[in-house]
């Protein structure tokens, strides 16, 4: 399910021309479909999150990007390691068990 | 359900004490015990009440502006946070392939590309794919259309949308998915298509729907009219005693079947429509008519 700007602008309680710069600055992706903007559920969960960094942990604009790299950072890492350990999971357990004591030691 | 706003019919910025003010002109106005005649006021004051309930605290009034609670004052959907996106597959829009452990390259080359494995090059692996919605109209759908879409990462794609695509129906572009890791192939971008109502054509599977309205001359002398099909506009002759409800066919002016490529058929559904004013001579015309040639119909249709 997407939305498009306006309904989005209420969900987040923020003006539709300051998403449209987050847009601009490349911190909100929406998908454009013709001329208008579709966000996903992710994107308004982002823009959720942007506002509150800005709003109540007072994250000036110069310090949003590098928050938000820090995060995606953060959750790609999570991801890489998780499909590691998927990886690790599925070799027999004589392999898993080599493995771990090397890391572990 | 209304906007709480809407039911005092203040502003959305108004202060506390204009919501007060607005509230007791409404209370008094509608208050169902000092006024025991009127109908219908019970339900609009106990709608006003509960609106003020959550208005007058300032509190409630933030949560239902940031959309936590809805008018009756119940919890809207829970919140998703971005943390229960950006873990999965919808996530990598956001994120750069591989990252945070770019630095990390050697050590991955040398854990996956050494002995044993038989792969040189380090870790190989296919990049991921990644799904869009797009939404086309009825007959851009029917008759197939190339759309330009922006990517996330900015990339811009032209889609071709085939013929008589049907709603919720995927497109699988090769390639135009994430980067593969370490010469890997790059994955696919799935483009799932909705496919939105049409205001004048209704479409069956391959075929079309129209209703086409004809004036009561046309329809007991029959005419030629023009009927909207998805390619323009063609002339139909509307056989002598048509009524509402006769069903003319257009052969081929419907959808293509994707698999076969043959076109549906566009059905025409006539509706008799009587001059917008009433018309003294028709009326006369018909209850003479109708002495002489009294006739009856079927007053209900068996539903199918």
């Amino acid at each position: 399910m997407t939305v498009a700007l306006a309904e989005l602008a209420r969900l987040v309680a923020v003006t539709e021309s300051e998403l449209e710069a987050w847009v601009a600055e490349g911190w909100v992706r929406p998908v454009r479909s013709g001329d208008a903007w579709e966000f996903g559920e992710i994107d308004v969960a982002r823009a959720r999150l942007i506002h509150e960094v800005r709003v109540d942990f007072e994250v000036g604009s110069e310090a949003v990007p590098l928050v938000l790299s820090l995060v995606d950072q953060l959750h790609a890492a999570r991801r890489d390691v998780r499909a590691l350990i998927e990886a690790l999971a599925r070799e027999p357990a004589d392999v898993r068990e080599r493995i771990l004591a090397k890391a572990c030691s | 359900m209304r906007d709480l706003y809407e039911v005092l019919g203040v502003k959305r910025d108004a202060s506390a004490e204009a919501i007060k003010r607005a509230y007791r002109k409404l209370a008094k106005e509608l208050h169902p015990d000092l006024n025991p005649g009127k109908a219908g006021l019970e339900a609009r004051f106990k709608e006003v009440t509960a609106a003020y309930g959550i208005l007058s605290d300032a509190d409630k009034r933030a949560r239902y502006d940031r959309g936590e609670i809805d008018a009756t004052g119940a919890e809207t959907a829970e919140r998703r946070f971005y943390r229960t996106y950006a873990g999965g597959e919808a996530g990598r829009k956001y994120q750069e392939a591989g990252a945070p452990f770019d630095d990390l390259g050697d050590v991955f080359a040398d854990l996956f590309g050494g002995a044993g494995s038989g792969r040189r090059g380090g870790l190989r692996m296919r990049g991921g794919d990644v799904s869009y919605d797009l939404s086309v109209g009825l007959r851009e759908a029917a008759l197939g259309a190339k759309r330009r879409v922006t990517m996330p990462d900015g990339r811009t794609l032209d889609v071709a949308i085939p013929a008589g695509i049907d709603d919720g129906q995927t497109l699988r572009l090769a390639g135009q998915g994430r980067p593969g890791l370490g010469g890997g192939e790059p994955g696919d971008a799935l483009v799932r298509v909705s496919v939105t109502p049409d205001p004048v054509f209704r479409r069956d599977g391959d075929n079309l729907r129209v209703t086409v309205r004809v004036t009561l001359p046309e329809a007991v002398q029959g005419a030629r009219v023009a009927v909207p099909t998805i390619e323009g506009s063609v002339t139909l002759t509307v056989p002598k005693g048509s009524n509402t409800g006769t069903v003319l066919r257009l052969k081929g002016k419907g959808v293509k079947d994707r698999r076969t490529g043959t076109r549906g058929d566009q059905f025409v559904v006539l509706q008799v429509v009587l001059p917008e004013q009433p018309d003294a001579e028709l009326a006369a015309f018909v209850e003479r008519w109708g002495r002489d040639h009294p006739y009856t119909v079927k007053r209900t249709e068996t539903q199918r």
